[in-house]
């Protein structure tokens, strides 16, 4: 019995320092904000000659005035600027430095896939490979180890954190910084239009009139260890990921994965699923998705959790929104705060969920993070609020 | 002493070669491309998968070896209802990325390809098999300049001591330009504990 409880204690993994650089802002405090008054980073942007989409965009000028301060512009790309400016921020606030014992995490879906156009850049079109990326950012900040990079669509920013919870488990990792980001980039935005998957309006999640995504881009990170300590934040407490073994590029119809992975973390977490205070859905806001999330929260009678969908603020940023939303669902918990779900208007379901319709207050303790990618990926955790 | 208790179970498919659990098992003219040695393979194998023939080389290319592999170990072992995959590689989804980017490049004959879009991600190779085997587990795809064994047999080892499945399909699967190397192996209780990474890298070469 000691022994067990030892074992948990000792399995404990805590979020601690984080940064988010989005659309709404350059830190995780100036998103809250933007959150709080109701605001969304999604604009029309005439961007690709051809292409007039509404996305959310990380401003240049403010990029690259920021990045200045750190780092000579030309040498990085925007993706690269945007990692480097989040980890900066992380790092600097961090319990934790960086050892030979501290892991570097990054998720991303296209890394640089910018510089494939090759009029877009002087820089090095090498840099195109992911691993390239993880060298500029290892060496920026002088990692002693090489990056462990996950790309696994879009789950890939919340696979950041299950990654660093079974890693540091082992005698290698003590904590690891865990970066995720994805931008904007002609390639995906042609390639989600080609699939008719963009919303010819900003995305509306669960919404009757829903009809695609927003693309967006953000760069998130976060300091994971476990150590106690007065800067953690919260504690992953479950986690769970399954296939839905279905279609490469739908979801299932009945939300098995998703299903099986809330199940998978619930138990994981030693719960029953009624602890659960809020739930921080992935809602892409296509038809498919939102009713396939539905079917799974009913199925395991989670219809009455409030739940929103975040990407009505910050559009679909792939790579980077499963950690993004984490650390904004977080700071929602221990704010005893919910957002309203963006742009959600009449709902759109086959099936009820209770989506939130305006920001109120409410206590609670632990929450349910849930994403779903191409691939037939689903991944769901569990997050409970930090108690010293 | 350990190590002789049970025999890794791998397959490895490179040079136009397939290599199943140290056997040799096809040798091709190396000048032959991959479009036409993947076709040679799937009749052998008898795959019977016409699916196969929309997939983008990656997904072909992780398909065959997991066939090859998962059919041999399946023969001796009962097939459980799920396992979980583990993959990596260095070049991502490069291969297909450039062909989409091909067909966007140009104003004038701007013409994005769905079907090419959706395998400009790593992870559709994991899917693949997922939805040939109907296997549900835990999916995860890295990138690495090499091929990191040690992380890979930590994660699958996690996971099959956290009792989530008792099979992991481990490997690495990449595609760069004309060139490919695929390498999988299984993880299973008792490969854990018998098998050095070591002797995995070794075998990876």
């Amino acid at each position: 019995m000691e022994k067990e409880k030892y074992s948990k204690i000792m399995n404990s993994i805590y979020l601690s320092s984080n940064n988010i650089i989005s659309s709404l802002g350059f830190n995780t405090k100036e998103n809250i904000e933007k959150i709080k008054m109701g605001i969304s980073g999604i604009k029309l942007y005439n961007t690709f000659k051809h292409l007039n989409e509404y996305t959310a965009k990380v401003e240049n000028k403010i990029l690259n005035k920021k990045f200045s301060k750190i780092g000579a512009n030309n040498n990085y790309t925007k993706l690269e600027k945007m990692m480097i400016l989040s980890l900066n921020d992380t790092i600097s606030k961090s319990p934790f430095p960086i050892t030979k014992h501290t892991a570097l995490i990054i998720s991303t879906t296209k890394g640089n896939i910018d510089l494939l156009d090759l009029k877009n850049s002087k820089l090095d079109p090498e840099r195109v490979y992911l691993t390239k990326l993880g060298e500029v950012i290892k060496k920026f900040f002088k990692f002693y180890n090489d990056p462990i990079i996950i790309c696994n669509a879009c789950v890939s920013g919340v696979l950041g954190i299950t990654v660093a919870k079974k890693i540091i488990k082992n005698k290698n990792y003590k904590n690891a910084f865990v970066v995720a980001g994805d931008i904007v980039s002609n390639f995906t935005l042609s390639g989600f239009k080609s699939l008719q998957a963009i919303s010819e309006k900003p995305c509306s999640p669960y919404s009757k009139d829903r009809n695609g995504i927003s693309l967006g881009e953000a760069a998130a990170s976060v300091a994971i260890s476990s150590i106690s300590n007065s800067k953690n934040i919260a504690e992953v407490i479950g986690e769970g990921e399954s296939n839905d073994a279905n279609h490469i590029s739908g979801p299932s119809r009945n939300g098995e994965g998703l299903f099986k992975s809330i199940n998978k973390a619930i138990k994981i977490a030693s719960l029953t699923g009624n602890e659960i205070g809020y739930i921080c859905a992935h809602g892409t806001a296509t038809i498919y998705n939102d009713e396939m999330e539905a079917q799974a929260f009913n199925r395991l009678n989670m219809q009455h959790i409030p739940l929103n969908s975040l990407k009505g603020y910050f559009g679909h940023t792939l790579g980077a929104a499963g950690l993004l939303e984490t650390i904004i669902a977080s700071k929602s918990m221990n704010n005893n705060y919910l957002y309203k779900s963006y742009g959600f208007n009449k709902i759109g379901l086959t099936l009820p969920l209770n989506i939130i319709k305006k920001n109120q207050k409410k206590d609670f303790s632990i929450f349910l993070k849930t994403a779903s990618g191409f691939g037939g990926s689903n991944v769901a955790i569990l997050i409970k609020k930090y108690n010293n | 002493m350990k190590k002789k208790q049970n025999i890794f179970h791998y397959c490895k498919i490179q040079n136009n070669s397939v290599l199943l659990n140290d056997k040799l098992i096809v040798s091709e003219d190396k000048s032959i491309l991959f479009s036409e040695f993947s076709k040679m393979l799937y009749h052998q194998i008898k795959l019977n998968y016409p699916k196969f023939f929309k997939m983008d080389d990656l997904s072909k290319l992780a398909l065959i070896t997991s066939e090859y592999l998962l059919t041999d170990y399946f023969k001796k072992t009962k097939k459980p209802n799920d396992i979980s995959i583990i993959l990596s590689n260095k070049s991502s989804s490069l291969k297909t990325d450039k062909q989409f980017q091909k067909t966007i490049d140009n104003k004038d004959s701007y013409f994005p390809s769905p079907s090419l879009f959706v395998y400009t991600l790593p992870n559709i190779s994991i899917g693949e098999i997922c939805i040939k085997h109907k296997f549900m587990g835990e999916n995860i795809f890295f990138i690495s300049e090499n091929f990191n064994s040690t992380l890979i047999n930590e994660y699958a080892s996690s996971i099959i001591k956290n009792k989530k499945n008792s099979i992991v399909l481990c490997g690495w699967v990449d595609f760069n330009e004309e060139n490919f190397k695929a390498f999988m192996y299984i993880a299973s209780n008792n490969y854990i504990y018998n098998i050095t990474t070591n002797k995995i890298d070794k075998l990876f070469k």
